[in-house]
């Protein structure tokens, strides 16, 4: 039975960019252990003469016409931002200390 | 209360045509509805009384003026919080989008509106789309109008209960794993899931790209054909849209009404009954197959194994995209930002403003969608629920080249108290077992009410399943079933003030 530790769960919730609590890494470790032992019951069903399904349609790039058609302005594009500064996205540093 | 709410859209239509009520005073009294019941009910996040009536006014204009209109212009509609409205709040349910305005339209919105259809408010909902009960939107559940301490279904639950209660006429939902149809079961009402790619997604904030769809929210088979016609049809801006014309359903559900149904193939999917649904459930479900024969339909059992890993190959599907689109909300250009204290950087923001702003339910999915598409896992997890997404579509065509449409119960139960299953996601998923298949598969569905339970008095629903692209099938079989069954939901039956 596969198993998924609270280390585990600490780890995928940092590559997922969530800063989970301890409280919160209590109580979602346990609930994640029961469904991942529910969804591996799939493990190894279907064999390798089995095709994959990514989207139920059979799915082709779209092209259009390269032809200029109105967009957002900045000042519609940038409505709901936190922070802004010269018609910009205003983030924070995006280097830590050792970079 | 004004008995123009007691009518169903197609009425409304007529009324207007005929000059017998406005948009404005049919607006107004739903208005009133909502005034005196979502208080209770609490399927609106937000209500947008001025916006609704100027585009009532701006109706009535056009109708005093002669222009042409389209047939359902004039009649209100409520719209699920997580479509894009210009000017008008869309929170998916979640805080981290608390207070964000759209800056444009979803496709089936600009659709809505352009048919001139006044938005009434938007519609409570799980965050992101994520569940069966609106227990998990971060603005409290909505309540069951049938009984206020029982769930409306979910993740559409505000939609479902704002038409159950006679709040609104119309509403718009969305059906990534039963979000439509699992709510219209259980509040009474209509709930539809649009052949995949047949509705623009454009401006549904996604949940799983390949599962997603808008269908209609609605008390009759023919309003939902109605709206499900205007909603329809190809977009240049979803890449995912077919060019197939969406026509032939109001034509359908009309000839449905006729009660024919000689010559039709009607297939019981085995797999979905048994251990997990509840007896009453069933009994209401056999009746309707009963129907189905009285009303000249050839019914066989039909089996599709493979629906058996369906709730487990979805759970993971699922996750693996949700977890990939949610990490759009970073805090950088829209939504709620939190900043630590200290000097922190930007990955340290993004890490503290999703904790803040998601819930348990979209952290858990994000979690397990990032364990799933892990290197190691991903042969064995996301890579196997492929596999079996084909097996399901398989079992699918077999299953049509023996029979016209599919029919199953919606949900395994009538509506649950609120809180039962909230600490036990398992016993929620298990909620979506017979919506699940159509989702992975892009087949259309419906779910029309089946009568009430001879236990407890509350709703059970009816699914119908047809081919791709044959929608019109299930408008055809639902009407004439709808009218077998007879009326289920009533003013009169509901918990909410009269």
């Amino acid at each position: 039975m596969p198993e998924i530790t609270r280390d585990e769960v600490a780890h995928l919730a940092d590559l997922a960019r969530i800063d989970l609590s301890d409280a919160e890494l209590d109580h979602l470790a346990p609930q994640l252990q029961v469904i991942l032992e529910s969804v591996a019951s799939i493990q190894g069903l279907a064999g390798d003469d089995v095709p994959a399904t990514s989207h139920p349609l059979p799915l082709t790039n779209v092209f259009r016409e390269d032809v200029v058609v109105p967009g957002l302005t900045p000042e519609q594009a940038l409505s709901g931002a936190p922070a802004v500064e010269e018609q910009r996205f205003s983030v924070p540093r995006i280097l830590g200390d050792e970079q | 209360m004004s008995d123009l709410i007691l009518k169903t859209a197609a009425e409304l239509a007529d009324a207007l045509a005929a000059g017998e009520t406005t948009s404005v005073e049919l607006t107004q009294a739903h208005l009133d509805r909502i005034a005196a019941v979502d208080g209770d009910v609490h399927a609106f996040l937000h209500i947008d009384a001025e916006g609704a009536l100027s585009q009532a006014a701006a109706s009535d204009a056009r109708r005093a003026n002669g222009d042409a209109l389209h047939a359902l212009d004039g009649v209100p509609i409520a719209v699920k919080d997580v479509l894009t409205t210009i000017g008008l709040p869309t929170t998916c349910g979640s805080k981290i989008l608390e207070g964000w305005i759209p800056p444009y339209d979803a496709t089936v919105v600009k659709k809505i509106k352009n048919a001139g259809l006044p938005i009434l408010g938007k519609t409570n909902m799980d965050e992101f789309a994520m569940g069966s009960s609106t227990e998990h939107s971060a603005y409290g559940p909505t309540k069951n109008p049938w009984k206020l301490d029982r769930i409306p279904g979910g993740s559409g639950g505000g939609s479902a209960a704002a038409v159950a209660a006679f709040e609104a006429p119309l509403a718009l939902g969305t059906d990534t794993g039963g979000s439509i149809r699992q709510p219209g079961a259980v509040t009474g009402t209509v709930g539809v899931k649009p052949t995949y790619g047949s509705v623009s997604r454009y401006g549904l904030v996604a949940l799983a790209n390949s599962l997603d769809q808008v269908g209609p929210v609605t008390r009759t088979v023919l309003d939902s054909a109605l709206l499900h016609e205007l909603i329809g049809g190809h977009d240049p801006l979803d890449s995912t849209s077919t060019t197939a014309p969406v026509t032939g359903l109001v034509d359908a559900a009309r000839a449905g009404a006729t009660g024919d149904l000689k010559g039709l193939k009607v297939g019981v999917i085995k797999e979905l009954a048994g251990e997990g649904w509840a007896p009453d459930v069933m009994r209401k479900f056999n009746e309707s197959v009963d129907l189905l024969t009285k009303l000249g339909a050839d019914v066989v059992e039909v089996s599709t194994p493979s629906f058996e890993h369906a709730m487990a190959a979805y759970y993971l599907i699922l996750p693996a995209e949700c977890s990939s689109n949610l990490a759009k909300f970073d805090a950088m250009r829209y939504g709620l930002r939190v900043t630590p204290d200290g000097d922190p950087s930007a990955e340290d923001v993004m890490k503290a403003s999703r904790d803040a702003g998601f819930g348990d339910e979209v952290k858990r999915r994000i979690i397990l969608g990032t364990y799933a598409l892990s290197s190691g896992y991903y042969d064995a997890y996301y890579g196997q629920a492929q596999k079996i997404r084909t097996l399901i579509i398989e079992d699918f065509n077999k299953a049509f080249e023996q029979v016209d449409v599919l029919v199953s119960p919606t949900s395994p139960s009538t509506a649950f108290p609120l809180g039962a299953k909230l600490d036990d996601p398992l016993a929620m998923y298990m909620q979506d077992l017979a919506t699940i298949p159509a989702n992975l598969a892009g087949t259309p569905g419906i779910s029309i009410p089946a009568g009430v339970s001879d236990v407890d008095g509350l709703p059970v629903g009816v699914q119908l399943l047809a081919p791709v692209l044959e929608d019109a099938r299930l408008y055809r079989v639902g009407a004439a079933l709808e009218g077998a069954i007879g009326p289920v939901l009533s003013i009169d039956k509901l918990e909410v003030a009269r």
